[in-house]
């Protein structure tokens, strides 16, 4: 039974990253981590033994976000924050120079489904089946939100610009 | 035209940058960006946008957690201490009648050391938050008691530790391998907090335990009377957890 626990402990880092890129604000995406490993911890007797305890956590994660941006949402006289932030999550290296900085700015200016499929696939590198499961949403759905977020980034990033005609279907 | 049948759609590109594409289907789409550079720049952006987001955001693996998250590596070497048990047992239960020092390790189903990981998680992860370490404050303490008692189905107490410097700042129940699980934390002037976790399993009866454990300076005591677990964590010396696990046990043999 020591094994579910390591296993959550080896998520923390791979969770913070995703809530990271999916809230921006460092604080505020470590709160959101915070909470579901409060909550992974009180329902660890409802996870099944063979199962995939990563799906499983970024489950929980992204529910408690939905539902932290419906309560902001719902909430009146506050501002929603805007989705995603200018400023990369981490600073970006020398070398990594501007395409790194630009890319985060076209990134965080994405939808947010289309954010958090593209994290899920990308950057976590989860099955389409899993990512799918995780947002809640049928596979088709998801490659659709993969495809447009990353048509999207394409025409933003200027790679987009030679193909005249071709459209991002 | 379906995806077996050799032709190549949108979708299928962005399985190939993913690698989500079995062999003979990733060299079908291979090839089709060998005679398409049209898809072929379009995969490459894909496989751009890949790089840069890993370049982004892979430094955050790498971090030091924050103390609030850094719920420890549950305390993995048990340190089974037969010695030092023995003589912490004679200081611990004194003249206690019905104490017995028992092989630990048989495994009979006792799950100590799971009763000590899970007590040593809990603890790290409701002491290190402020603003809502516990469910119950310390200010309705007969209502928490009887309701963690009601749930554990066990009498239990929150032991008074004021002597010691600790006064009671609430507690929350919790789930655990063995059911039901409640916690109960102190905390002393300087906020230095301790918790003591208690578990029921009737298959206890009759086994006696003690024991110590330590990880990345988080310790825990641990032991079972009648059919409770019981196991005090915190982040101090062990000499001086000892001594709070003494009036603890104390007051809870009573």
């Amino acid at each position: 039974m020591s094994d579910i626990r390591h296993l959550i402990v080896d998520q923390i880092p791979h969770l913070r990253r995703y809530a990271r890129a999916l809230v921006g604000d460092r604080a505020q995406a470590d709160d959101l981590v915070q909470d579901c490993l409060e909550r992974a911890w009180s329902r660890m007797h409802l996870w099944t033994v063979g199962t995939n305890i990563r799906a499983w956590l970024f489950t929980i994660l992204h529910n408690l976000h939905l539902n932290a941006a419906r309560k902001q949402r719902n909430t009146p006289g506050l501002v929603p924050l805007e989705t995603g932030t200018a400023d990369p999550p981490v600073r970006p290296t020398q070398e990594d120079g501007l395409a790194v900085k630009n890319m985060w700015q076209a990134f965080s200016s994405l939808p947010e489904p289309q954010r958090a499929a593209i994290l899920l696939i990308t950057v976590e590198e989860m099955s389409y089946e899993d990512a799918a499961a995780v947002l809640g949403i049928p596979v088709g759905t998801l490659m659709s939100r993969i495809h447009r977020g990353r048509e999207r980034l394409r025409a933003l990033m200027g790679d987009a610009k030679d193909e005249g005609s071709e459209s991002g279907t | 035209m379906t995806a077996t049948s050799g032709a190549v759609r949108k979708f299928d590109l962005h399985a190939f940058v993913d690698g989500q594409l079995d062999t003979e289907r990733r060299r079908a789409v291979a090839a089709y960006l060998g005679e398409n550079p049209e898809a072929a720049r379009r995969v490459a952006a894909y496989q751009r946008q890949k790089k840069a987001l890993r370049a982004l955001l892979d430094p955050v693996l790498d971090e030091t957690l924050p103390r609030g998250l850094r719920a420890p590596r549950p305390v993995r070497r048990m340190v089974h201490v037969a010695w030092a048990a023995a003589a912490a047992i004679l200081l611990v239960v004194g003249c206690v009648v019905g104490w017995q020092l028992r092989s630990i390790v048989q495994g009979d189903g006792l799950q100590e050391s799971d009763v000590a990981e899970q007590a040593a998680i809990a603890h790290a992860v409701f002491t290190s938050q402020s603003r809502h370490p516990v469910e119950v404050k310390a200010d309705e303490e007969a209502h928490l008691v009887s309701w963690l008692s009601n749930v554990l189905g066990a009498p239990l107490r929150a032991p008074h530790l004021a002597p010691l410097g600790y006064s009671l700042v609430g507690g929350r129940l919790l789930s655990s391998t063995d059911g039901p699980a409640a916690q109960f934390m102190y905390e002393d002037a300087s906020k230095h907090r301790l918790t003591l976790y208690v578990v029921n399993n009737a298959r206890w009866r009759g086994k006696a335990e003690f024991q110590f454990a330590e990880d990345r300076g988080v310790s825990v005591f641990y032991w079972i009377e009648g059919t409770l677990g019981y196991a005090l964590t915190g982040e101090i010396a062990r000499p001086e957890l000892l001594t709070v696990a003494n009036a603890v046990y104390k007051q809870l043999e009573r």
